[in-house]
């Protein structure tokens, strides 16, 4: 479990050493660090090798450069064999880290994923281990349309057995993913594409940000909101808003979903009664419920009102620009909810 | 494995009785307006018009020649995202093409649900494009299987890239065709490139007409910047489907002329391969035969393309008049409501 001191290390790592870097570099970073550290980390995937130096979204440039396509392979289109490949080379020793180019893909290497990462320990009465990362990215905002732009977490997070990181800045980005190599779990890392282009302080050299513990973006005293990905974002941008006519948001990214800090989600919403869940995955059946599902376990009578969900819609994203950002939660749709809640309105 | 011969071995005086010296016409026509439009969705991407592109530069011979001998309305057709050349050959208009391109509520297409340039139409029988690679393969096997259950003559025409043959469905699809002997025709466009990955790093062995053989039917190796090969090559393989004689597999061997998409920077590739390829461009080389055979006047292709791009221009304009979809219908289409 976590604690008080990990979290101090974690925050003064973050202030020793600062440099602005995309979150993009912040997971090469990551990447190369811990592939020169351990011989046994390595790098598959989609276009991960020649694709400009290395990947679609640049997260691999220049490791093939340095570590050679031995270790950074690009891989046939093929994804349930880059998963099964990666959970075969985990279980016999290496480190891999594969990666899926979008995680609308990983229909194709669920198999693998969920029937033989996440099991394979405890079927074996743990005589094995399955030290893997599964690196893949989501989100949308891009019009790339309903098979590219899909927020996926909770599939993950409904499976025993793996582990799912949602890192929503650089600095957050590197130290989850050193965490993630060095697991000796499956784990689900899950990035966002407009988050990569995104830039911030992120410490030179090695650091950690253990898994399970989640990350108070903004303190605020009203109401506590629990936001994934690029909603971490648009929800600093509500608490802006909204400082101005006088209601503070408290906002906390959880970082890790499983495991999940239900410990800091539980204290802020002790302290502001009030509670919205925002990501951009659909409404039903999202992650947001499973957070609210524990903070009326954990806290019932600490609330003044019920949760909210901000979430996207229950619609397939399309490619207009137009139905994509009425699919998805806006600011906006923040401002009101946090208004409403405020007013006693919901 | 069947081998056609390359351009230079096929004489215009072989030109396919079913396509003629007008069909032959009309296909130049075609691979020419499907170029000129490919190069207007790539400005309007410029033009910040639209998100994205995705076209088939240097596929256009063996996109339009294979679909010419779809019988169009008839058989059945699954493109993949490079077909722009099909679906023209096919039917679908540049004006349709321009309305889902600049995301309109008049998209005929999805109504600017679905990416540009994923087709669907239920006049056409062709079921809507899949971003997920490879998954129109085992589709095709599913509608050729029905087809082939309710006694109706006719084919099914399934395209996709070489990129798609390294995926579980290219190769279970093809197991399931051949078992049964089912009426489909699968088409692979290799363009020996898919993103940044070459062939050598693609696909064991380096041939993917030889793969027919492990799944019990006829492999077809035709070269790709041939319109009148590709065409006799999938006229022969759609009749015998149609026939009740099985399953075939063409390999068509053609050029990416442009980077895989207008998200793609190219730069795995150097100004020198791109030279070498753009050298090999199949519309010149096409234009020249049809000149030196007399079936096209001197005059012609350059008439045509100053045509074409008015039109083009017009449809652009016309279709870019026109509202996008409105928030609120953002969950049209979801489910099929009970009738």
């Amino acid at each position: 479990m976590v604690t008080t001191s990990d979290r101090q290390t974690a925050a003064e790592a973050v202030t020793a050493h600062e440099r602005i870097l995309t979150y993009a570099q912040a997971l090469n970073e990551a990447l190369r660090e811990e592939m020169r550290r351990d011989p046994t980390v390595f790098v598959m995937g989609e276009d991960v090798a020649a694709w400009g130096g290395g990947g679609v979204f640049a997260v691999t440039r220049g490791l093939a450069e340095e570590f050679g396509t031995e270790r950074v392979r690009d891989t046939p289109i093929s994804e349930e064999a880059i998963v099964a490949v990666a959970v075969g080379a985990a279980a016999s020793g290496s480190r891999p880290v594969a990666e899926l180019m979008y995680v609308d893909f990983v229909g194709l290497a669920m198999e693998p994923l969920v029937n033989q990462a996440a099991k394979l320990r405890y079927m074996f009465g743990g005589k094995v281990s399955v030290p893997m990362v599964l690196r893949t990215q989501q989100g949308a905002g891009r019009g790339n349309a309903a098979q590219h732009s899909q927020s996926l977490e909770a599939w993950f997070c409904h499976v025993p057995g793996l582990k799912v990181v949602t890192p929503s800045t650089p600095a957050d980005a590197k130290g989850l993913l050193v965490s993630a190599i060095r697991d000796d779990n499956p784990v689900v890392f899950l990035e966002h594409k407009l988050l990569y282009g995104t830039k911030g302080h992120v410490p030179a050299g090695a650091y950690t940000i253990p898994l399970g513990v989640a990350d108070v973006k903004r303190p605020g005293r009203h109401i506590t909101v629990v936001g994934v990905h690029m909603m971490v974002l648009k929800a600093l941008q509500a608490a802006d808003q909204l400082a101005e006519e006088g209601i503070e948001l408290e906002v906390i990214d959880p970082r890790t979903l499983v495991p999940l800090d239900e410990a800091t989600i539980v204290e802020s919403v002790k302290k502001t009664g009030r509670l919205i869940v925002t990501h951009e995955a659909a409404t039903r059946g999202g992650y947001g419920a499973e957070i609210v599902a524990r903070v009326v376990e954990l806290a019932f009578d600490y609330l003044d009102a019920p949760p909210v969900r901000v979430c996207a819609k229950d619609v397939p994203i399309p490619y207009s620009a137009v139905l994509e950002e009425a699919a998805l939660p806006q600011v906006t749709d923040l401002v009101t909810a946090a208004r409403a809640l405020m007013h006693d309105e919901v | 494995m069947h081998r056609y011969h390359p351009v230079v071995a096929t004489p215009l005086t072989d030109v396919p009785a079913s396509l003629g010296a007008d069909g032959v016409r009309r296909l130049y026509r075609l691979m020419l307006l499907t170029r000129l439009l490919d190069e207007r969705l790539w400005i309007v991407v410029r033009q910040g018009k639209a998100h994205f592109v995705l076209t088939g530069r240097g596929h256009e011979a063996a996109q339009c020649a294979s679909a010419l001998a779809v019988h169009a309305g008839s058989d059945w057709v699954y493109t993949y995202y490079r077909s722009l050349g099909a679906a023209i050959a096919l039917g679908f208009t540049p004006y349709e093409i321009f309305l889902g391109v600049l995301g309109k509520a008049a998209d005929p297409i999805s109504g600017a649900r679905q990416l540009p340039n994923h087709f669907s139409s239920r006049r056409l029988r062709t079921p809507t494009v899949s971003s997920s690679v490879a998954t129109q393969i085992p589709h095709a096997v599913g509608t050729a299987w029905a087809t082939h259950l309710r006694g109706e003559p006719v084919a099914t025409l399934c395209y996709f890239g070489e990129g798609a043959t390294s995926k579980g469905e290219f190769h279970e699809a093809l197991n399931v065709a051949g078992l049964h002997r089912l009426p489909v025709v699968f088409f692979c466009e290799n363009n020996g490139w898919a993103i940044s990955v070459p062939l050598a790093e693609q696909v064991a062995g380096g041939s993917v007409a030889a793969r027919a053989a492990g799944y019990g039917m006829p492999g077809v190796l035709v070269d790709g910047l041939d319109p009148l090969a590709v065409y006799q090559a999938t006229d022969e393989a759609l009749r015998r489907a149609r026939r009740g004689d099985g399953p075939t597999l063409i390999e068509a061997t053609c050029l990416r002329l442009t980077p895989h998409s207008s998200d793609d920077s190219d730069a795995y590739r150097s100004d020198d391969e791109r030279a070498a390829l753009a050298a090999r461009d199949p519309l010149p080389a096409f234009r020249d035969r049809l000149l030196a055979a007399g079936l096209i006047a001197p005059d012609e292709p350059e008439r045509w393309t100053d045509e074409f791009r008015a039109s083009l221009l017009a449809d652009q304009d016309r279709a870019d008049a026109l509202p996008p979809p409105t928030a609120e219908r953002a969950r049209r289409w979801l489910y099929q409501e009970p009738r």
